[in-house]
């Protein structure tokens, strides 16, 4: 049906393009999960559902309170990162001795709570949330109609990405951040408040996943589910990219949407699987991922 | 992974002693089976269990005698999960009949096993024409709707205002095939081609890239052969590629009510489709709407619910002319339910046919305008009725081995 050869180069270019824009989503999720692993050693499944809840949280802002997409874009990920505070207070802290397998359980089983209780009260099917006007419509690229809201989610989700990486790479923050994690004692003899800022990294990277559900809002049904469908391709992106690694979360998380995106045009069947089939190359090859370190 | 969801038991006292009905364990248990937590839950799901519960209330069992109890489970979209639970259910906890199953994947499989036990099949959910097809059976009716009728409705009725060019975006199986290949059928019997096609995988979340591929194929119309969530999302972002504004029109083929409140008028506004049941049609349906929705959530009875109501209702009507569950044999029943004439305030008249196709109107519905709503749930306009005759696969069509020549 699609030879390599049968497809105009415009259309592929377009074809590209629309990899890149869910390849910042994967990014922008797998980053949230690379900071959090990185950071606190814990695989935190449950969030698909923290990005779910970010959706429904800029959903809730614009109908009950009339707040626009724009506020909601500030205040959902500071929302959903103190129900990130919240949790990591209540639950997560008790795990840090254990087994990874334990913060895995305990998340996956948040999960599995915080959708059914959104399924029980908002049904499966979803809710409507419209572009704001300022992004609505498109423009014609010459070789593809780019809606300006697309454009725009790449763009922004670029900068927070950079972003990110900078804050933890680069700044005083952030050393003392990668210090804690490598020798807790010896950082907190330092005078550092080391548990306290575990829980603000961990909000951190919800509200990060909070973002990313703000910015779905608009193109993807806002359904209870909405997480659930993307939590298992931002994991691979993540074991990809190496577990904890934030450059290699977000370069991964650009490439694999770029090579999904070239598997839907040419073997569309295949565009569910294909990420997990590099998956599985990647780690016979490397197995800490394309930029993790072996310990 | 088996769930339970809910073990819904309607527990209805035996009331007096001159009924001298006999059935196989003193008990007809009806399996409601659906998805009650992924993206088909809105349209068949709990909603569903509540329409059969309805059904039994308003047959007045109870008043006859009749002891009849509900539970339900879910099949996750899993052809698996599905034949283990009604293999179940069937060998542990007696259930004679197992009512909607949506999915065509499980309902195909479901088929199988309630074959092999001999019980009976009441399927609302599904869609695959092949239920009455080559995989008909004897104890399976099809009751609401099916792809041969969707195709037949929405493809006529697009391809005789000029849609005459079309491009399929299938959701990757049982159903989407067997609607892509009935629509398909329609589109070239009416003078009209299928230009491309692309399979999605399913559930799929983006659907952009494929979007994109029906937009250079310049086909007039992009055929949605998909249901649920995957409509949603591909309308939503159909609009926000301004795929309609560039002159290309999308055909939902299988769209429900629960879909269009999800998107909302605004998206939704013009699409046309075609179902078995609109709860504003008339006085009747209006009434079971405004008796279903306290029931559940406030929400108003899908096509789905509303054919899990009728089924339910004539299999309780022909186990009550029989006087017995047939001990147990489902293919007594089944066909008792094809000799009696079906009527409900819901589908009215109809009849049961030999390859177990449930025969009644439908309609070609267009979605409003957000001028021209009241209010939620005010959706939808009724732009022509379907009749029965014209509105499902004529018999000789199906390669069903029940119908001989």
């Amino acid at each position: 049906m699609f030879e390599i050869f049968g497809i105009p180069s415009q259309a592929l270019f377009g074809q590209l393009l629309l990899g890149l824009i869910n390849g910042s989503f994967y990014a922008l999720l797998s980053l949230g999960l690379a900071v959090i692993f990185g950071m606190l050693n814990i695989i935190n499944f449950a969030h698909g559902a923290q990005y779910m809840l970010g959706a429904f949280m800029a959903f809730f802002l614009l109908q009950y309170l009339g707040w626009n997409y724009w506020v909601a874009l500030l205040v959902v990920p500071i929302l959903v990162g103190i129900v990130g505070i919240v949790t990591e207070r209540l639950f997560l802290q008790w795990l840090y001795k254990l087994d990874h397998l334990y913060g895995l359980l305990l998340t996956f089983g948040l999960a599995l709570v915080i959708e059914g209780v959104f399924r029980n009260y908002f049904g499966s099917s979803g809710l409507p949330y419209r572009v704001p006007d300022q992004l609505a419509g498109g423009r014609n690229l010459g070789f593809m109609y780019l809606p300006n809201y697309r454009g725009w989610v790449i763009a922004f989700s670029l900068v927070v990405c950079l972003a990110t990486w900078f804050l933890i790479e680069r700044t005083r923050l952030g050393a003392y951040l990668r210090a804690a994690t490598e020798n807790p004692t010896l950082v907190r003899a330092f005078g550092i408040n080391v548990p306290r800022m575990i829980t603000l990294t961990y909000g951190f990277g919800v509200g990060l996943a909070g973002l990313a559900g703000v910015m779905a809002a608009p193109i993807y049904n806002v359904s209870p589910q909405m997480g659930s469908n993307l939590i298992i391709i931002v994991f691979a992106v993540v074991v990809i990219g190496g577990m904890g690694s934030i450059m290699g979360a977000i370069v991964t998380g650009f490439a694999l949407g770029l090579i999904e995106g070239l598997t839907k045009v040419f073997f569309p069947e295949a565009s569910n699987t294909a990420i997990f089939v590099i998956m599985a190359i990647v780690l016979i090859i490397r197995p800490a991922g394309l930029f993790g370190r072996t310990a | 992974m088996k769930r339970i969801i809910g073990l819904a038991a309607l527990a209805l006292a035996l009331a007096c002693g001159t009924a001298q009905a006999q059935y196989s364990d003193g008990v007809i248990k009806i399996g409601v089976m659906n998805d009650m937590s992924g993206l088909y839950a809105d349209l068949s799901g709990p909603g569903g269990v509540e329409a059969a519960k309805m059904a039994v209330e308003d047959f007045g069992a109870e008043k006859k005698g009749m002891k009849v109890e509900i539970i339900s489970g879910d099949h996750q979209n899993k052809p698996d999960v599905g034949s283990n639970l009604a293999r179940s259910w069937i060998d542990t906890q007696h259930v004679d009949v197992i009512v909607d199953v949506p999915t065509s994947s499980v309902a195909l499989a479901v088929s199988q096993v309630v074959r092999e036990k001999n019980k009976v099949l009441l399927a609302s959910g599904p869609a695959t024409s092949d239920l009455t097809g080559p995989q008909c059976s004897p104890n399976t009716i099809h009751w609401t709707y099916d792809t041969w009728a969707l195709a037949n409705g929405t493809g006529k009725a697009i391809v005789k205002t000029g849609g005459d060019t079309w491009f399929f975006l299938t959701a990757d199986y049982a159903f989407g095939h067997a609607l892509e290949r009935d629509t398909a059928a329609v589109v070239e019997k009416n003078g009209g081609k299928v230009v491309g096609k692309v399979r999605t995988p399913f559930p799929g979340t983006d659907f952009s890239s494929f979007l994109l591929q029906a937009q250079s194929s310049k086909a007039k119309i992009i055929g949605l052969a998909n249901a649920g969530g995957d409509t949603i999302n591909s309308i939503k972002q159909a609009a926000e590629f301004g795929i309609v504004k560039g002159g290309q029109n999308l055909a939902g083929l299988l769209v429900f009510i629960t879909d269009v409140h999800s998107l909302g008028l605004q998206t939704a506004q013009g699409l046309i489709f075609t179902s078995a049941f609109y709860w504003d049609r008339d006085e009747a349906s209006r009434a079971f709407a405004k008796r279903f929705a306290p029931r559940y959530k406030g929400n108003m009875p899908t096509m789905v619910q509303a054919g899990i109501y009728s089924s339910v209702l004539h299999y309780l009507k022909a186990v009550e002319a029989l006087k017995s569950d047939g001990n147990g044999d489902g293919k007594v029943v089944v066909a008792k339910m094809k000799e009696l004439p079906t009527d409900d305030p819901l589908f009215g008249k109809g009849t049961v046919r030999a390859d177990g196709r449930k025969l009644h109107d439908m309609y070609l519905l267009e979605v409003k305008k957000p001028e021209e709503s009241k209010g939620p749930w005010d959706y939808l306009k009724v732009r022509a009725t379907i009749p029965a005759a014209e509105a499902f696969r004529p018999l000789n069509e199906g390669k069903c081995p029940l119908v001989g020549g």
